[in-house]
């Protein structure tokens, strides 16, 4: 995890080196600031250096939880990053509740019932939910807040924020919370509950099913206690991608509603060639798509006894 | 009595190609057939964009800002175009019922380029009237035809997946092939890179490969570098599988009899493992072309993707942001039901495929 998170990180220092130009570059233009003034800057953050002088600065600061120092936002990259990870987080974490809770048991429906009217809509509703880019559906979604009224129009809370009371507050998050998780989690939820579907399917002709049946268990007996337990593991898998899924699609909504997060700061810091961020932003990306896969291997050797982590 | 039953002639399976095989099983999804020729359509469509479409991708009209649709209606026998209004206010228009123009076909219009190298100007409709606009799909912020533009940036958008999809697995087959037929160091390094590739959140990569170009330049470069970002991205999980069933294959026979004829590493590998990858490939290629396609319209949507005046789909759909235009020029999302579309067709097509490629499934 550490030598994959030093590679990413010096990957993305390289394309950083490849690009012309930086923060400072358009404070040039500025009359009103001295170009000792600027030449002073940009030895304090050592952009005058070559590039792997500046990595190994950067690398030295990172060992010491320290992401430098934002030079577009003007305070700390570190508590930055940290307020934009926790809102990423919380809108993936929520996507994903919502995205499994809902597609786990509509897997299972449409696998009992294969073939009928809930089989066929749950597969139309998978396709069309497969085929829908997340762009159009955040932009269907702000389209639907702002013609109703039900939602916030993007944000994370409303301007007057500051002045409500704590249990307003909390509402307040959460009504901006639920329109960005449920497009995230709608983009997630058509692959899942494909896959559950078949996995179940699978599941249902294994002999120990027909063995289970012959011995003449009730049906339910049969499907949530022998067939689903051993249906559940490929999905756990999968986990992984969906959460890779989730992410990227995360970048899209955030940055189409409004939602600031890492994936919003990340364009901002690209728009600002606040090159440093764009760095710490991907790493930190990178970090929490390989926790979670961690996670998704800790849950799978705790359904599965046959699978041991090494 | 009974006659003897004449012994049934079992027919012989006759040798059909790999190509029949794979089409006779495809044929009985309709669906599948269904997104094909979808995708047939579009495709033709791009290609003949500038005859189709009645006005060029970057003609403004300035009496024409936020145009709402126009659809030609039946006067009698002819079609007709009605005269719209400009109204006092913002952007509001009224249709003229009584004021109509003829559509014409095969009208004489702008200039373009016919495939892309025979100038041409026929159109396939038009009205040869400015002030009687044929807006199919409304118009733009510029008083741009968005049905003309959706055609031209077809072709961009789509173009993209293919290419796109062409060099990162045509790379994703030769680095795989090699990692997986040679083994040792030079594989570990490489699946470790691809690995690194993979585990970094797909848009965030984008962002940082779009950080290492730089901004202003020209359409075309802009093109070819939307492609090398998508393409290097996705060459690396290609990659690792096609490694994987190179890593098995070598093991095989007909390989060692390969080798013992004295055939070249390069020629084991083109000629006798990678063509053992095809239906894998050509199934993945399928569902991994609305990936790139997406990129496109993600990159051209943040503003870093393809520039105006130049057409695409995500850059069209940047218009539809505003979500006051949206709800007062719903038409914007235009680019949206197209993009909506393609991406549908590749997914049907794709399944059908992957069903089909699978043998082992009865």
């Amino acid at each position: 995890m550490i030598p994959l998170l030093l590679g990413v990180s010096l990957l993305t220092f390289l394309l950083m080196a490849l690009s012309p130009g930086n923060y400072f570059t358009a404070l040039q233009q500025n009359p009103q600031i001295s170009q000792d003034t600027i030449k002073q800057l940009q030895a304090q953050f050592h952009l005058d250096k070559p590039w792997y002088v500046q990595y190994v600065f950067w690398l030295k600061n990172v060992f010491c939880g320290n992401f430098g120092y934002s030079m577009a936002y003007k305070i700390s990259a570190t508590s930055l990053i940290i307020t934009r990870l926790w809102n990423t987080f919380v809108l993936s974490f929520t996507a994903l509740i919502i995205a499994w809770g809902i597609a786990i048991p509509l897997g299972i429906w449409a696998a009992v019932r294969k073939d009928s009217w809930v089989d066929h809509t749950c597969s139309f509703f998978a396709f069309v939910g497969l085929s829908v880019p997340d762009v159009l559906l955040s932009l269907l979604a702000m389209w639907f807040a702002a013609s109703t009224g039900w939602f916030p129009v993007g944000g994370r809370e409303s301007p007057l924020h500051d002045f409500l009371t704590p249990a307003q507050q909390f509402w307040d998050h959460i009504h901006h919370l639920i329109l960005p998780a449920i497009v995230l989690a709608a983009s997630d939820l058509a692959g899942i509950m494909r896959r559950m579907r078949s996995c179940l399917l699978d599941t249902l002709r294994a002999e120990y099913v027909t063995a289970a049946r012959a011995r003449g268990l009730s049906e339910g007996w049969v499907i949530y206690k022998h067939a689903l337990r051993n249906a559940i593991n490929p999905l756990l898998t999968i986990f992984g991608y969906s959460l890779a899924g989730l992410l990227s699609g995360a970048f899209i909504v955030e940055n189409i509603m409004a939602w600031p997060g890492l994936g919003r700061l990340t364009v901002e810091a690209f728009f600002a060639k606040d090159s440093y961020l764009v760095v710490d932003t991907v790493v930190m990306a990178t970090a929490l798509l390989v926790a979670g896969n961690f996670i998704a291997d800790l849950l799978l050797a705790w359904s599965d006894p046959r699978i041991r982590l090494k | 009595m009974e006659t003897a039953e004449p012994i049934a002639i079992t027919e012989t399976p006759s040798a059909s190609s790999p190509w029949r095989l794979f089409w006779r099983r495809l044929k009985p999804r309709k669906i599948a057939l269904v997104g094909g020729v979808i995708l047939i359509v579009l495709y033709s469509i791009a290609i003949v964009a500038g005859f189709i479409a009645p006005y060029r991708y970057d003609q403004i009209d300035d009496k024409a800002f936020f145009h709402p649709p126009v659809w030609p209606r039946f006067h009698g026998l002819h079609l007709v175009v009605p005269r719209y209004e400009q109204l006092p206010g913002d952007f509001n228009y009224q249709v003229v019922l009584s004021d109509t123009k003829p559509l014409h076909f095969f009208i004489h219009g702008d200039k373009y380029q016919f495939l892309g190298f025979i100038p041409c100007s026929i159109h396939l409709f038009g009205t040869g009237d400015g002030d009687y606009p044929v807006f199919l799909f409304g118009a733009d912020q510029f008083g741009r035809d968005i049905f003309s533009r959706l055609l031209y940036g077809s072709q961009v958008s789509l173009s993209i997946g293919i290419v796109g999809i062409l060099l990162s697995f045509s790379m994703g087959m030769i680095v795989g092939g090699m990692s997986g037929y040679f083994a040792g160091a030079a594989d570990t390094i490489t699946m470790r890179f691809c690995e690194l590739i993979m585990s970094i959140p797909a848009l965030y990569l984008i962002i940082s490969l779009r950080n290492a170009f730089p901004p202003g330049m020209s359409s075309s470069q802009v093109y070819a570098m939307i492609i090398i970002i998508l393409s290097f991205i996705g060459w690396a999980s290609m990659a690792r599988v096609i490694r994987g069933m190179s890593l098995s294959l070598r093991e095989q026979q007909f390989i060692l009899a390969a080798s013992a004829i004295g055939q070249s590493h390069l020629k084991i590998i083109v000629r006798h493992i990678l063509p053992n990858t095809f239906s894998y490939v050509i199934v993945a290629a399928t569902l991994s072309v609305p990936y790139y396609i997406l990129g496109e319209v993600v990159l051209s949507f943040l503003g870093v993707g393809i520039q105006e005046p130049q057409a695409s789909w995500g850059l069209m759909l940047n218009a539809a942001q505003n979500t006051e235009y949206m709800q007062r020029f719903p038409w914007l999302l235009a680019p949206g039901a197209a993009i909506f579309i393609t991406v549908l067709a590749f997914n049907f097509l794709g399944d059908g495929l992957r069903d089909a490629a699978d043998t082992k499934q009865n």
